[in-house]
Formats: C-alpha cells, structure tokens, sequence
C-alpha cells in the first residue's frame, strides 16, 4: 500500500491548506463602493448592490459607467484609444480604472483601501 | 639530499578516529543527499525555493530504516556539504536551507510516531515538506523580506510542497516495498 487512510487525510488537510492559504494570499478585498469623479471632483458614490448605468459628462463627451451587483465597468467612453474601456470590470477594492482624455475615472472601495491616496 | 636526510624526523603523531560502521552508513548515505542537492540545483526553477527536494527521499529512508539521528546526520550534511559544494555556505541561501531542514527534522521527530499502519511514507514526505518551506519563509519573511511580500507566495510554496512532498513519499513508499534485490539494482548505495 503507498498511500494508507492516513496519508489519504494528511493530503486530504494539506489540500485544505494550501487552498485556506491561497484565499488568504490572493482573495483581496472585494469592493462594495464604486466613486465615480469627474474633472478630479467626485460626482457621484454609488454601493455595488444592484445594476444602474451613470452618464458623466466630460470635455470629450459622456462617459457611461456600468454597475452591476459586485462589479462596475466603464461600458463607453468617447476616449480615442478606449483603454478604460478594455480594462474591463473591477471587483477588488482599490481598483481604478481612468479615461483621461475625458478626464473621469472609477474606483472601487472596500472596508480597507490598499492605499490612502494615489496620485496621477 | 644528504642534508635533508640529516634533519630528524618529525614526531609521528597519528590521530586515531575510531570509525564505526554507522559512521561510515551515514557517510555514504549523506554522499547520496548531496549528490541529489547537486543535480537539483542544476534543474532551473521558476521561483527560487520551489525544489522537488530530492535528497528528503534520502533522510526520509534513513529515518525509517535508522532512526531519527541517522536522518538528522545525513540531513546536516548533506545542508553542510551542499553548501560548500554550490559556493554557498553561510550565504542566506545557506541559512534558509539550514532553516529549512531543522524545522523539517523537529516536524519528522513528531511525525513518526505517527502509527505506521494507517501514516505511511508520503505522510511524513508532506509533513516534511511543509516543514521545510515553513522553515525557509519564517526565515526569509523574518530576516530577509520583512514585510508583506511574502504573503503573496505563500500559496505558490505550499502547492509546491504538497505537490512535490507527495511524490518524495510515493518514491519512499515504492523503494521501501520494492524486494532487496530489485533495490539493489535500481540503488546500490542504500543498503550498505
């Protein structure tokens, strides 16, 4: 017999382990909060508990922020090169995500934020 | 010539070290450790600490055929002997190492007096494992990298000890059952 009932519960707890370490290590904080600024002035603070969309306008245009329960997005954007468009949705507390040209950005926040202020 | 056979002979002093055959088993088993340290530093590795730890397959034979202390030998040795061989003895490298094997060792001297009907090998090889990269992060995380950063790899050394600890054992497990004359052919060094 190489592996016994033991070696079986031993594998069994060091399973559990690695997988309660890997939460711990790289669950992060899931945000609940999603601060929408425009022009660098907050516009608007919304929690992530059901989906609305939001219209900011900015020197380029609108731009549309999505939310949805636990994520938010920037759905469209006037930006020529649309990066905060293809970041894509944010979870994680401390996550940002900026369309400069049109001078507004999104960020998510949790009970704790990773950092006190970020400057650009 | 002549005037070098006039200066007197130096006193002959001989050091006696009593060897006894267990001195030499330990030796000879430890060379086998440090052989499998030497050839695994050669394996590159994605992250430096993830090992497949070749040579615990050593201590862990020796600890079930010879006891703990034979095991704890072998193991500082092949930790001494492999860090002078890989040029670095008293290097971090070297301390995370001995960091590594002491915590391991304390762990198998706990583990097995596991019962060994239902623990076999690859519980002690997991065990072990996990001692092992315990050992090197509280070092690490205690002298070398205070702070957060480790935090991030934990779960990296963990799989990797588990996956690599379960393999050691299995490896154990098959040459403790393999028949005498079968492991005589695949490793003429262990029985000595």
């Amino acid at each position: 017999m190489l592996i016994r009932a033991g070696d079986a519960g031993i594998l069994l707890a060091g399973a559990g382990f690695v997988i309660a370490l890997t939460v711990f290590a790289w669950g992060g904080d899931r945000g609940d909060t999603a601060v929408i600024r425009a022009a660098g002035r907050v516009v608007e603070t919304v929690s992530l508990t059901h989906a609305r969309t939001f219209s900011v306008g900015g020197p380029l245009g609108a731009t549309q922020i999505e939310i949805e329960p636990g994520r938010a997005r920037v759905a469209r954007d006037p930006s020529p090169r649309q990066l905060c468009v293809r970041q894509g949705w944010l979870t994680q507390s401390g996550q940002a995500v900026l369309c400069l040209p049109n001078q507004v950005s999104l960020e998510i926040r949790g009970r704790h934020s990773a950092y006190d202020t970020l400057g650009y | 010539m002549k005037s070098a056979a006039a200066i007197p002979p130096m006193t002959r002093s001989v050091i006696e070290l009593p060897v006894t055959p267990d001195d030499r088993r330990i030796a000879r088993l430890a060379a086998l450790a440090i052989g499998l340290t030497l050839a695994e530093a050669a394996l590159p590795s994605p992250l430096p600490g993830v090992k497949p730890g070749l040579a615990n397959i050593v201590v862990l034979l020796v600890l079930l055929q010879y006891g703990w202390r034979a095991a704890a030998w072998v193991s500082g040795l092949r930790v001494l002997a492999g860090g002078l061989l890989l040029g670095s003895l008293f290097a971090p490298g070297f301390w995370l190492s001995v960091a590594g094997a002491g915590v391991s060792l304390s762990i198998l001297a706990l583990a097995r007096h596991l019962p060994s009907r239902h623990f076999g090998p690859v519980s002690l090889s997991v065990l072990a494992a996990f001692g092992h990269i315990g050992g090197q992060l509280a070092l690490a995380g205690a002298w070398l990298l205070p702070g957060a950063a480790i935090i991030k790899l934990l779960p990296v050394f963990a799989a990797a000890a588990l996956v690599f600890g379960t393999v050691n054992g299995v490896i154990v497990a098959r040459l403790l059952a393999a028949p005498a004359s079968d492991r005589r052919q695949s490793m003429p060094c262990t029985l000595p």
